[in-house]
């Protein structure tokens, strides 16, 4: 690859809302069918929506079915955070970690209406400013526990006895507006040190949020100018956060029916090479009409082209989902200062 | 009862990945990751080709305590079983997959929906070993910290099992949708759920715990009873008790297996099988583990006794709250004077009297005679089956599948393929009633 900035390309493969009536539910051969459809074009991940509020399996578990039988694909799952408890999630997301061997994503989601707060009965449905807050706590304590564990902290020291060095697990000990934990976390530090962490930055009560912890921030945009300064922005709020904006990739999302997006498979490939090129956005991200028809189209008709002018991989070059978003494996927040990253 | 042709009954096994505590030899240079998913896939693959009933999870909630300080002497981490097993699911196609997971710290909607997902995702393999929690200490990893209290731990775990088969029985598999309302003591929820109806009707439901709740709340709820493996005649009389209790429920007694937690040890030889029983008790029981243990035991630091000395003079402390995120000893004074009578009697230092008093192995023997035994303890009522916990990961069931299967089929005691595809087939369950109203 040629370029300065890397494009990165992502897809969406859940079942559309429209087909969740009635049987909604894919089976898990079909999933794997997409999946490896997804990794064949080499795309950097693929995003598994969820919701209570509609028809459909739980995300995050379909997404580790699939794990074992793709290799390099980037695995993201959509975890509410509003219903749920902090230290299951982040453990849940590390365990993909360990299943995928270094794949996992999270697209953290807030779960906003009346109904799905009485599915839980446990308190009444808040705005969407206030279950923003809280998504943001929750993935501030997730990197937390997922730091707990630092590297090396395995030791098997057959002489002494022990397993660990105690040393090196540390409590968290986070307070939040709305929920505290001791931790360390249950499972140990995963393949990424932290797994990628995706926030739809979309409406403006996600979008500290998504300044503050995410790795990757979707954003719509109807023009290269509107998302240019979406991106700015993003990035004068990450660095606000004392965060390096160059960390912080911004994908667009587009609903797509490449049957009926104007100019066909070719005019999408042209947006995606020219807003990436002019620097709006680092890549797209596809929310396909149905998977099923359009991921293949996708990648015959969008990735082949932009293949050919050089402009995405042609094979992945590592193995991790933060090697193809070209993120650094972090060191954890634990471990002494001067420790290689 | 399942019989074969042969008349004889059949016996149940089902697979415990290697837990976090001294049963798991961690030392042994063929020791390899507790967390690595090769090590879960060898486990279950291992399990499959011995065509177990299923594979089973144990749960961590919060890393375990002494002092104060995070406890370093075992296997420390393991990954959340529900996503473990989704994986799982892809690398094996008839094995049963069962999940501890916890009802203090977790919600009827979100669970009963992440288990029929499973469900669904394994062609109807799920299981769920549905655990009680109330102490604080756990608690501080949620948001509701410890907030129930012990005598409630099985109303909650009750009522959260019921309510989960309410979601699974809202939406039939093929047919409309429709609204739940549950409204109890410790759930008010109402709406409709995403999934459809799991292929098996409702995950095969596992209880474990030997107290009277835990048998009552088994016999209520439970498919399966995971207990404590004792003499044959103290399993007769926990087997005889809990099925006992079916008939007030309007249950059979097959409608419940009782499947205790073993070890065991093979060799070619009655004595070589004992030298090694000997041998893997020394790995566990490690001088470090043997001061854990007589801490446990006594309440105190006694970091500075000697494990090859004999053991403390003084008495334990009943209101110790030295040990924190482990089953607490129901009688130290009790416990301490045993083993002082079994240190005297043998002349054993302290960490002798450990391994003694503790390091117990199921079952000893040739793979001819572990085979009989079992056999044995089946036949005469002590058990259904067995979850059989290894003491080495990820090779530790290798040698039970390669030499104590094949006898077991030979005696006709054991399946020599699977019949079924889901996991209450193999355990000759029925599969639920549908109580969603009108389908």
């Amino acid at each position: 690859m040629t370029g300065v900035r890397t494009l990165h390309l992502a897809v969406e493969i859940a079942p559309p809302p429209s087909a969740a009536t009635g049987s909604a539910l894919r089976d898990a051969a079909a999933t794997v069918a997409l999946a490896r459809l997804a990794e064949d074009a080499g795309l950097d991940f693929l995003t598994h929506d969820d919701s209570f509020a509609r028809p459909g399996l739980d995300a995050l578990a379909v997404l580790a079915r699939t794990a074992p039988e793709t290799r390099s694909i980037g695995l993201v799952p959509t975890v509410t955070t509003t219903h749920t408890e902090p230290f299951h999630v982040q453990a849940a997301v590390a365990s993909l970690d360990w299943a995928s061997r270094g794949r996992a994503g999270w697209r953290v989601a807030v779960s906003p209406g009346a109904a799905e707060a009485r599915l839980f009965g446990r308190r009444p449905a808040a705005p969407a400013a206030e279950l923003w807050q809280e998504a943001g706590e929750a993935a501030e304590v997730a990197r937390l526990l997922w730091d707990s564990w630092e590297d090396d902290a395995e030791i098997r020291d057959v002489a002494t006895g022990r397993f660990v060095d105690r040393d090196k697990l540390h409590h968290v000990d986070f307070e939040g507006a709305s929920f505290s934990v001791r931790g360390p976390s249950i499972v140990p530090r995963p393949p990424q040190g932290n797994p990628v962490v995706v926030v739809d930055a979309t409406r403006p009560a996600a979008r500290e949020t998504a300044a503050r912890h995410a790795d990757v921030a979707l954003v719509r945009a109807s023009s290269p100018e509107e998302a240019a300064a979406l991106r700015a922005e993003l990035h004068r709020a990450a660095r606000a956060h004392g965060r390096d904006p160059g960390l912080l990739r911004v994908l667009l999302t587009l609903a797509a029916d490449l049957d009926a997006h104007p100019g066909g498979p070719a005019a999408l490939a042209g947006l995606v090479a020219d807003w990436h090129g002019g620097g709006a956005v680092d890549g797209l991200h596809l929310v396909p009409a149905v998977p099923e028809r359009d991921l293949p189209r996708f990648a015959a008709e969008v990735v082949g082209p932009l293949r050919d002018r050089g402009l995405f991989r042609t094979a992945y070059e590592g193995t991790t989902l933060r090697d193809h978003l070209g993120l650094p494996r972090p060191v954890s927040r634990y471990a002494p200062k001067g420790a290689d990253a | 009862m399942t019989e074969s042709r042969t008349g004889r009954k059949q016996i149940h096994l089902a697979a415990h990945f290697p837990g976090v505590n001294a049963t798991t030899v961690w030392s042994d240079p063929r020791s390899g990751s507790q967390i690595d998913f090769s090590s879960f896939e060898h486990l279950a693959r291992t399990a499959e080709r011995g065509l177990f009933d299923f594979f089973f999870l144990a749960e961590g909630l919060r890393l375990r305590e002494h002092k104060g300080r995070i406890h370093d002497l075992d296997v420390v981490g393991r990954p959340e079983s529900i996503t473990v097993l989704a994986a799982l699911a892809a690398v094996t196609d008839r094995l049963g997959l069962a999940a501890t997971v916890n009802t203090t710290f977790n919600e009827p909607y979100e669970l009963a929906r992440r288990l029929a997902t499973l469900d669904h995702l394994s062609g109807g393999r799920a299981g769920w070993n549905a655990v009680t929690s109330s102490d604080a200490f756990t608690g501080e990893n949620f948001r509701r910290g410890g907030y129930l209290d012990r005598s409630e731990r099985y109303t909650r775990a009750a009522e959260f099992v019921a309510t989960a088969r309410e979601l699974w029985d809202s939406w039939p598999l093929g047919g409309e949708r429709r609204r739940f309302a549950h409204d109890g003591p410790q759930f008010r929820i109402e709406g409709e759920v995403t999934v459809e109806r799991p292929p098996q009707g409702h995950p095969v439901v596992i209880q474990a715990g030997d107290s009277d709740e835990g048998r009552e709340f088994a016999a209520s709820a439970a498919d399966v009873i995971f207990t404590r493996h004792s003499t044959p005649e103290a399993g007769r009389a926990f087997y005889a008790d809990v099925k006992g209790r079916l008939a007030r429920y309007g249950r059979r007694p097959e409608e419940l297996k009782v499947m205790p937690g073993v070890t065991y040890v093979l060799g070619d030889t009655e004595a070589e099988a004992r030298e090694r029983a000997a041998l893997i008790s020394r790995q566990q029981i490690s001088p470090q583990n043997a001061l854990l243990a007589l801490e446990q035991v006594w309440g105190r630091d006694l970091s500075g006794h000697d494990p090859d000395g004999p053991l403390p003079e003084a008495d334990p402390d009943p209101e110790s709250a030295l040990v924190q995120g482990r089953v607490r000893i129901g009688d130290p004074l009790a416990v301490a004077a045993r083993w002082r009578a079994l240190s005297e009697a043998k002349g054993l230092s302290t960490r002798d009297t450990v391994i003694e008093a503790t390091g117990r192995h199921s079952f000893v023997g040739t793979p001819a005679s572990v085979a009989a035994a079992l056999e044995e303890h089946v036949a005469t009522g002590a058990a259904d089956g067995f979850i059989l916990v290894p003491h080495l990961t990820p090779g530790g069931l290798d040698d039970f599948v390669d030499r104590v299967v094949p006898i077991l089929q030979e005696r006709g005691v054991f399946r020599t393929e699977y019949t079924g595809t889901t996991l209450r087939s193999h355990l000759g369950l029925p599969v639920p009633v549908w109580k969603g109203g009108t389908p």
